[in-house]
């Protein structure tokens, strides 16, 4: 009871000081939405709006996740109040879900945002949702996790941000967004294949236009298994670099 | 020791530490402490820049862990797992830590649910403590927006919401106004007269001669004493000291020369210009004194005895045994 009461009120405490910020909705909305307009602008049809929504709607979970919550827990960590949560009777387990949970759920908000957009002017008809909202969810986690990873794996905000973006941009072009998989350079593909995005891209385009070429169990998987690593890694590196 | 006794001791103690030690590769932050707080007191950690006190607090409280040795928090070995002692225990670091965004009231709110403290209750407490700290006023006011002193007395406020049994404080008052520095350590003595017990580090000897019952200080990550204030000051009470002021400057070569040769029991220290102190482990007698002076040509303006103060004790303590320490160490690597 007493952790839930943690537990809960670290969640709430996140969501106003950084989620519900008007400069943090602002970029959760606008982000999606030029994204949205850029391809709506080269593709011109809908059916292209289609084909490209599971790689904005990645993209808008990837880049909302990691940049709030390695900003946040970056800035907590310099201004010394994240030793408050260390000190309090809260495991570090507990401690981490909490702060990323809110990361989580903006991540999925942002989701939401292209794929809204997409209802007013692309025809969804035969979309799994339900697979697409897992994979929403999966995407979401992984993401958290790997902005979970970054945060603690550095000591200032810039550094943050940079280190974000060497993960990144990088998995935006391997993941089969912009260049499918199957005809990037032979020896890029490994790597693609290394790239978490890759998989949660694959099963979006599975249910939204059923152009996935994994098997969603295998790519659920994957994302359980990478989000399960890099929060463990994260646990380890908190323990070792910052209660010393 | 018998195991009975070892037991009772234990139990009477708060906390408890044994042979505590810290290293950071091959530098020794902490070098195999002991000591104890009792239940109900103030104790006083104390030592320079450097000398293991953050460290030590840093280790007590779950922020770092102890490379080996014993914590025990009211008879019970933590050292593992300190996380489980924590509700017992509030800490108030050197730097406040609360968060800038939240105002007074949300920041003290918060820091109670940590804690697992139910709403209506954490927001009673949360008011009282800002009428008893005096910031009912700045309660819904963001803590960013607060003066130093009033961003101190919120983190001492959130250190304590939760009731702790062991209230750590490292250097409460650094950095505050006169003012907010003399309301904080009033409000150290009631929480420590409401049943709290407090372990504390300061820079300012005399606070921690006024507030602290016990004290010890720590050199290089090394205990060297500790006692009560009253046995500290014991030993530093049995040099006599008497300072004298003089109309003229001094010539302090040969004075020192010449009241070697005549007093040879004690020792002279010239201060400053025209004033020099005379140290002694026996009685001084004043009229051989003031003839030595008179035969010199010195008139004396004002004679006076100093009591020792703390500072002094800490000054002695720290320089003199530093040094013993060095070579013990050094005979140790030996």
């Amino acid at each position: 009871m007493k952790t839930g009461i943690a537990f809960w009120n670290i969640l709430l405490k996140d969501m106003r000081n950084y989620y519900l910020k008007p400069p943090n909705i602002s970029w959760g909305i606008i982000f999606p939405f030029a994204w949205m307009l850029m391809f709506f602008i080269k593709s011109q049809t809908d059916v292209g709006m289609r084909g490209i929504l599971p790689g904005v709607v990645a993209m808008s979970i990837l880049f909302g996740t990691t940049s709030m919550l390695a900003v946040s827990i970056t800035f907590e960590r310099r201004s010394r109040s994240f030793e408050r949560l260390l000190l309090a009777p809260i495991s570090l387990t507990w401690l981490m879900l909490a702060k990323t949970l809110g990361a989580i759920l903006f991540g999925i908000i942002n989701a939401f945002v292209p794929i809204l957009l997409s209802l007013f002017i692309v025809d969804l008809s035969g979309v799994n949702w339900l697979t697409a909202l897992a994979a929403i969810g999966f995407i979401a986690v992984t993401s958290t996790f790997l902005g979970l990873f970054i945060a603690v794996s550095v000591s200032e905000v810039f550094e943050a941000q940079t280190f974000s973006n060497f993960f990144r941009f990088p998995m935006v072009f391997l993941c089969g967004l912009f260049v499918p998989i199957s005809q990037l350079p032979i020896f890029l593909r490994p790597i693609s294949y290394v790239v978490p995005l890759t998989y949660g891209v694959d099963i979006l385009k599975t249910s939204i236009n059923r152009e996935g070429h994994i098997l969603p169990a295998i790519s659920f998987l994957v994302l359980a298994v990478y989000s399960i690593v890099l929060f463990l890694i994260s646990k380890r590196n908190i323990r070792k670099r910052w209660i010393l | 020791m018998l195991r009975q006794e070892k037991i009772r001791m234990i139990h009477d103690n708060i906390l408890q530490v044994n042979r505590l030690t810290k290293t950071f590769d091959d530098f020794v932050a902490v070098d195999g402490i002991d000591f104890s707080v009792e239940e109900g007191e103030i104790f006083g950690f104390l030592g320079p820049n450097g000398a293991g006190k953050t460290t030590t607090i840093n280790m007590l409280t779950g922020l770092a862990r102890p490379t080996s040795g014993k914590i025990y928090y009211a008879g019970r070995d933590y050292t593992g797992n300190i996380k489980k002692a924590q509700p017992l225990i509030g800490t108030v670091p050197d730097e406040n830590n609360l968060y800038e965004e939240l105002d007074g009231f949300d920041n003290l709110c918060f820091c109670a649910a940590l804690y697992g403290i139910r709403k209506t209750e954490r927001e009673q407490r949360a008011r009282r403590l800002l009428e008893q700290f005096d910031l009912a006023e700045a309660g819904e006011r963001p803590f960013k927006f607060y003066s130093k002193g009033m961003k101190r007395k919120l983190t001492v406020a959130a250190g304590i919401i939760h009731g702790p049994r062991l209230l750590f404080l490292d250097e409460p008052t650094t950095g505050v106004d006169v003012a907010s520095a003399r309301q904080i350590r009033s409000l150290i003595r009631q929480l420590n007269a409401s049943g709290t017990t407090i372990f504390m580090t300061t820079h300012y000897i005399e606070e921690a001669e006024r507030l602290c019952h016990r004290i010890a200080f720590i050199v290089r990550g090394i205990i060297i004493q500790a006692g009560s204030v009253s046995e500290l000051m014991r030993q530093a009470q049995q040099d006599r000291i008497l300072q004298f002021t003089f109309a003229e400057g001094l010539e302090v070569t040969r004075l020192v020369r010449d009241f070697g040769g005549q007093f040879p029991e004690c020792a002279l220290k010239p201060l400053n210009g025209n004033v020099l102190r005379i140290h002694s482990l026996a009685p001084v007698a004043l009229m051989p004194l003031m003839q030595f002076f008179d035969a010199r040509g010195m008139t004396v303006l004002e004679a006076k005895i100093i009591t020792p103060s703390l500072e002094e004790v800490f000054v002695k303590v720290t320089d003199v045994k530093r040094e013993e320490m060095k070579k013990e160490k050094e005979e140790r690597k030996k």
